[in-house]
């Protein structure tokens, strides 16, 4: 049976080589410090690094103390991204050097007594089984059977290898399952990406539009920062939130709207500001694109006709158009991150896009800037062969909007079916839990039972790794280089990465996995540097620094090559459209056969006593990967899930009280959850933290902690534009009963 | 010298970065903190607010910890922080009893441990960790008998209160409202 040939391994018993350290290691009397316990003598050394612990990748500082032991870690005073002050998570990032739960050396999967186990590898044993696998992969296949998932530095190095060895299948979950519809929206109406950091000017704006964006829970550091920037300077923050969340606690208007119905209110803006006259005419006149088309469209979508459906007040709609067109073009709304919702997702935001259009903040102070980084030239290596196919060829005449590559189109390819070319044969995955991270977990799983490879490269022994045929242990940021970040602002920045202490373990960094095993392969010219520090000091010289030089900075801003962070009034510009225009009727999506136009469309509602299931984040984690985090985890070790009061009056319902949830195909939570009864939730809709619900033992801190929303998500409603994953159609109800297990394949 | 510390409410998202940072910053053991952080919400839905709280020891100028404890080992240090000396204090938890902030803990080896202002770091002119890392740079400290320092102006400009004023202890963290 296929199904056995890939059994889940638990990670168990192979906690072999390193005694576990303690949490935090215990250098001098703890709790004495007040009596100047510190010898005088100590030598705190400082090494520079950028935060792993989310994508957005803040500057700091490690210390380390006489023993070499990491102390702690703080933001780099010069760093845009973080101003000198680290996110909760960036904080304890030294956890995740801590964490005595760490993958330690690396395992393949073999066959011993019949039963399926890891046994403890060398490194040069996993490169050669691996080795071996992909030249009969290629052999068998082609290369471009093979595909990479990455969310991470790490990454950059292993895409390098992939591409080495013949193949451009490489993903990142944080596409289709988060930020791609808003990318693709916004490029077609603008010609341009939001990018991360995204480019908002949220430090100079009057009036801040967040919707479902729940900035301050979400803790992407320097937009908060500049959240808290715009609240001083006494910004409007216009909220819509079902949930009264922190965001919306701060905001001069919150708009309580009934889920799923966004795209209604948006549209109800738009009426009004050109109904009214509000919006920016000299910049609609000078640079849009079919604004006759769009006010002959919006003409339906009155405030009256949007309060039927969001349950917002007329009223209040005018009131905050308002405040929207006072602020011009000082204004933003926001475009959001995760915002695969629905499956009309891209639609949505190509209404955010128009709004912003229309009010003129797109290229303007307090609205959007226009960032820049600067071309870091690549080491140099032989060409890269040319792929003769790619995951799309499965999916011919769909999702071309997709500029990026679909997680979940990769994985629906890894699954043989009559219909379609299944072209994917082997995995790597480093950094992204798929597990918990893909929805559709059934189909995650399916793919990888059809595998013939899989490798997953982690810090921890995630979900993920019970499936691989080899783990690769790498070593935590803290101990490792990395690329230097590169990444754009209101001026280009670099920082550089540097380990400030020996790997743990017989971990090791990416580059040094992606070289050996090129090395191993024979593709050792496409590494063609003897170190990483040769590879970085050649890098930075090109662009007038040093490794050296790196090492004692950390951060170096450099010289904008263009004066264009706004645009100067009346200056003519070509945008990146069909059109040279900032598209309100977008001519790409219309050649696309898709609605030129967005038009409102009506989602399915809970069944009687059920709750919609909304999910988003808490500022000490990021996704499941910190929930073992000792120092993380400490702060916040489980997930609850939010019921208004009246819907626990229905049910009887306790604070602090567990219950299983059960969706609407019957599928039924694995851990239990406990209840928070809070006011600040809608009664038509439950809410939890994303990221809990461990059912891995090796994650000692985390297993069985919460529930995991990934599990209870089921119905899944694709964007036909590119492809994303609409995730917020799924509904719970309650078990107050211990539900009788079912069979579990995870 | 009157060392005091104000949080802006209106800014602090409740992330829990202070909380964090002293544990690392202090070596807080695994399990403890000397911050907290409170969400008090009220209103029903939709009419709500919510009002987010770093708390900690108040550093009061009339404490009653220090007042209760047999061995002398509680004491007001520089600039009125209050400290207790863990080679004298001899973790009878009567300090803990008294305090109107339930600021204090017995610490695994045997002391009552509490925030402390961070004095090793003020003592050489840097601010608390907890100051230094909150991401919506809410939180002040300074000298208050210095009307120029970031807390005193703070407290010039804006709305603010304390915890439990009845209690009369005269407490030294101050939230802006
Ligand atoms: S936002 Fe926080 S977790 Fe993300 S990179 Fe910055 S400090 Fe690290
Ligand atoms: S770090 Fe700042 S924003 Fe975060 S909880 Fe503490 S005081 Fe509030
Ligand atoms: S002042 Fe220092 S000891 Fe007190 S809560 Fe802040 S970080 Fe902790």
């Amino acid at each position: 049976m296929r199904n056995s040939r890939r059994n889940f391994i638990k990670i168990s018993s192979l906690g072999i080589g390193g005694a576990a350290v303690a949490g935090t290691a215990v250098h001098w009397a703890s709790g004495k410090i007040i009596n100047e316990a510190i010898p005088k003598s100590f030598q705190f050394k400082q090494t520079p690094t950028y935060c792993e612990v989310c994508f957005w990748k803040c500057a700091g500082w490690v210390t380390t103390d006489e023993n070499g032991e990491i102390w702690k870690v703080e933001g780099h005073k010069a760093d845009p991204h973080c101003n000198g002050r680290l996110c909760p998570r960036g904080t304890g990032g030294v956890g995740m050097y801590y964490d005595e739960d760490r993958l330690k050396t690396p395992l393949i999967r073999r066959i011993k007594n019949g039963k399926q186990v890891y046994e403890p590898a060398s490194w040069e044993e996993a490169f050669t089984y691996i080795a071996n696998k992909l030249n009969l992969i290629k052999e068998k296949y082609g290369p471009e059977s093979v595909a990479l998932f990455t969310h991470g530095s790490g990454g950059k190095f292993l895409g390098h290898f992939l591409k080495a060895y013949g193949s451009n299948n490489i993903t990142a979950p944080s596409f289709a399952q988060c930020r791609g519809p808003r990318e693709v929206a916004f490029l077609s109406t603008f010609g341009e990406l939001v990018l991360s950091p995204e480019r908002t000017d949220i430090r100079d704006t009057k009036c801040l539009v967040l919707i479902g964006s729940h900035l301050g829970e979400n803790m992407h550091n320097g937009q908060v920062q500049e959240m808290s920037q715009a609240i001083d300077n006494g910004a409007a923050i216009i909220t819509v939130d079902p949930r009264f969340s922190t965001a919306a606690s701060k905001s001069k208007h919150w708009l309580p709207i009934k889920p799923a119905t966004d795209l209604a209110l948006l549209l109800a803006w738009i009426h009004v500001i050109i109904s009214e006259g509000w919006y920016d005419e000299e910049y609609v006149e000078k640079y849009c694109f079919g604004f006759e088309e769009l006010k002959a469209h919006v003409q339906q979508y009155s405030p009256e006709w949007a309060y039927g459906i969001t349950t917002i007040e007329p009223q209040t709609i005018r009131e905050t158009a308002k405040e929207m067109a006072n602020a011009a073009p000082a204004v933003i709304i926001h475009p959001g991150r995760h915002v695969t919702w629905y499956g009309d997702d891209t639609q949505r935001l190509r209404a955010v896009a128009i709004l912003n259009a229309i009010l003129g903040s797109w290229g303007r102070r307090g609205g959007f800037y226009n960032p820049e980084k600067i071309a870091l030239p690549e080491f140099p290596h032989p060409p890269f062969p040319k792929p003769r196919k790619t995951w799309k060829d499965a999916f011919p005449e769909q999702y071309n909007m997709a500029y990026e590559v679909l997680s979940t189109g990769v994985c629906e390819a890894s699954i043989p079916s009559a219909e379609r070319d299944s072209a994917i044969k082997g995995w790597i995955v480093n950094g992204t839990n798929l597990v918990h991270t893909l929805p559709y977990q059934q189909q995650t799983l399916e793919a990888i039972q059809n595998l013939e490879l899989l490798v997953v490269i982690d810090t921890m022994p995630m979900e993920i790794t019970g499936y691989a045929d080899v783990v690769l242990p790498e070593c935590t940021y803290l101990e490792r280089y990395d690329a230097i970040r590169n990444s754009p602002h209101r001026e280009p920045y670099l920082a550089l990465r540097m380990p400030a202490t020996q790997p743990k373990y017989n971990s090791k960094p990416d580059w040094w996995i992606a070289k050996k095993l090129a090395e191993k392969m024979g593709l050792g010219a496409y590494f063609g540097w003897k170190n990483i520090e040769e590879m970085l000091d050649w890098q930075l010289k090109k662009v007038g620094s040093s490794l050296k030089e790196m090492q004692k900075l950390g951060v170096k801003k450099l010289k904008r090559e263009f004066d264009d962070l706004y645009f100067i009034r009346g200056q003519e510009i070509e945008f990146n459209t069909n059109t040279g225009k900032i598209e309100l009727f977008s001519t790409e999506l219309q050649a696309e056969g898709f609605d030129p136009l967005p038009k409102y469309t009506l989602h399915p509602e809970p069944e009687e006593e059920f709750y919609r299931l909304n999910y988003g984040r808490a500022p000490m984690h990021t996704f499941s990967r910190t929930s073992n985090n000792p120092n993380l985890h400490a702060l916040m070790p489980e997930n609850y899930l939010w019921v208004n009061p009246k819907v626990a009056r229905l049910w009887k319902l306790k604070n602090g009280q567990e219950v299983w949830l059960k969706n609407q195909a019957g599928k039924v939570s694995y851990f239990p959850i406990k209840i928070r009864i809070t006011e600040r939730i809608r009664w038509d809709s439950v809410y939890m933290v994303h990221g809990f619900g461990h059912k891995e033992q090796r994650l000692s801190r985390a297993n069985g902690k919460g529930a995991s929303d990934t599990q209870l998500i089921t119905n899944v409603m694709m964007d036909p534009i590119m492809g994303g994953t609409g995730m917020r159609g799924n509904f719970v109800t309650f078990l107050t009963e211990k539900p009788e297990k079912e069979e579990e394949t995870l | 010298m009157r060392y005091a510390m104000a949080i802006d409410t209106r800014k602090c998202v409740g992330c829990s970065d202070c909380v964090v940072a002293c544990q690392i910053e202090n070596k807080v053991p695994e399990g403890f903190c000397r911050d907290w952080v409170v969400e008090a919400t009220s209103g029903t839905y939709p009419k709500l607010e919510l009002e987010i709280r770093s708390e900690r020891c108040n550093q009061c100028g009339n404490a009653p910890c220090v007042r209760c404890c047999p061995t002398g080992s509680s004491f007001y240090a520089d600039g009125g922080i209050v400290l207790v000396d863990p080679d004298k204090c001899i973790g009878c938890g009567a300090c803990i009893a008294s305090c109107p902030y339930d600021a204090r803990y017995v610490h695994p080896e045997g002391f009552v441990d509490k925030c402390t202002f961070c004095i090793q770091r003020v003592r050489k002119g840097q601010r608390p960790a907890c100051v230094e890392v909150c991401p919506t740079n809410c939180m002040y400290f300074g000298d208050l008998d210095d009307p120029n320092s970031e807390v005193s102006i703070k407290l010039k400009e804006r709305k603010h209160k304390t915890l439990i004023p009845e209690a009369g202890t005269d407490p030294h963290l101050y939230f802006l409202i």
